[in-house]
């Protein structure tokens, strides 16, 4: 059990770190995914089966493809990224530097704390459960994730779809032209 | 070594990496990457918890998570929708290339 979680946590853990220190866009896109993948394995591991298809929905199927786009969008830059000027290389070591004392502060925290024994069986949750929780305790936090995600996406397709060269004063000239 | 501190070392080791890498990049789309990986890690805290804490309600932490993942969903989109207006604007998604915040 402990063994099949370490393997686990090791496969996220690894593709997380190549797909950060990649140099490559595109590697480090679909390494992320292979990310989310192990998350949600984990999430399976656990028992909460319900939330890692979230997570397999979610982000290896939609944040993955809207990540992949806006590379592909954006695709100019990617000499930019490869060329390492020694600022760069300052900010990596400090980044990292940075990254690993956090870590270890982390990782000190919760090996001196000790937790009350939890159960041995996973809590049985089923997805008619979770359905009447999400409409009856949490039906206000359901309504207000709903507008979230509207506002959200809309805002998105107004941010991404304006063309700055064509303003709004002068979208109506440009229209007439043909 | 409880499984509770296994799944608390994994998500802190998670959370430690996507940090590094959104201060160690100079790519927009890799830093957003690094914030979504932070956040995946405080998901797997909340499942941990859930798991092998001792929980009051049987679907607590998976509410949290749901709620989480559908918060990062739309982080996500407003975040490569606002690197995609950058790019219109200078032809680069550097981050030290965006500093300025008129035209």
């Amino acid at each position: 059990m402990t063994i099949a979680l370490l393997l686990i946590a090791g496969l996220m853990l690894g593709s997380a770190t190549a797909a950060m220190a990649g140099r490559n866009l595109i590697h480090s896109a679909l390494l992320l995914i292979a990310s989310w993948a192990g998350v949600a394995a984990i999430y399976l591991w656990a028992g909460a089966e319900f939330v890692a298809f979230a997570q397999v929905l979610v982000y290896v199927g939609a944040i993955s493809m809207v990540v992949l786009f806006a590379v592909l969008l954006t695709r100019q830059n990617q000499i930019a990224d490869q060329l390492i000027a020694p600022p760069t290389r300052l900010r990596a070591a400090a980044a990292v530097t940075t990254g690993s004392c956090v870590a270890a502060v982390l990782a000190a925290a919760i090996c001196s704390s000790s937790f009350a024994p939890g159960a041995a069986e996973p809590p049985s949750t089923t997805v008619r459960q979770i359905g009447l929780e999400l409409m009856r305790q949490d039906g206000a936090a359901l309504l207000i994730v709903g507008i979230i995600l509207t506002v959200a996406l809309l805002g998105a397709t107004i941010l991404a779809a304006t063309d700055p060269k064509v303003g709004p004063g002068s979208s109506r000239a440009g229209e007439d032209v043909p | 070594m409880t499984p509770l501190h296994l799944c608390l070392l994994i998500s802190a080791g998670l959370f430690s990496i996507g940090l590094a890498g959104a201060l160690a990049r100079s790519n927009t789309i890799l830093v957003l990457l690094g914030i979504e990986l932070m956040l995946n890690a405080a998901n797997l805290n909340f499942i941990a918890f859930w798991r092998f804490g001792p929980s009051p309600a049987p679907a607590n932490g998976m509410m949290f998570v749901l709620f989480s993942i559908a918060v990062a969903a739309a982080e996500a989109a407003i975040g490569l929708a606002l690197i995609i207006a950058v790019y219109r604007h200078q032809k680069n998604i550097r981050l030290q290339d965006a500093d300025t915040l008129k035209g």
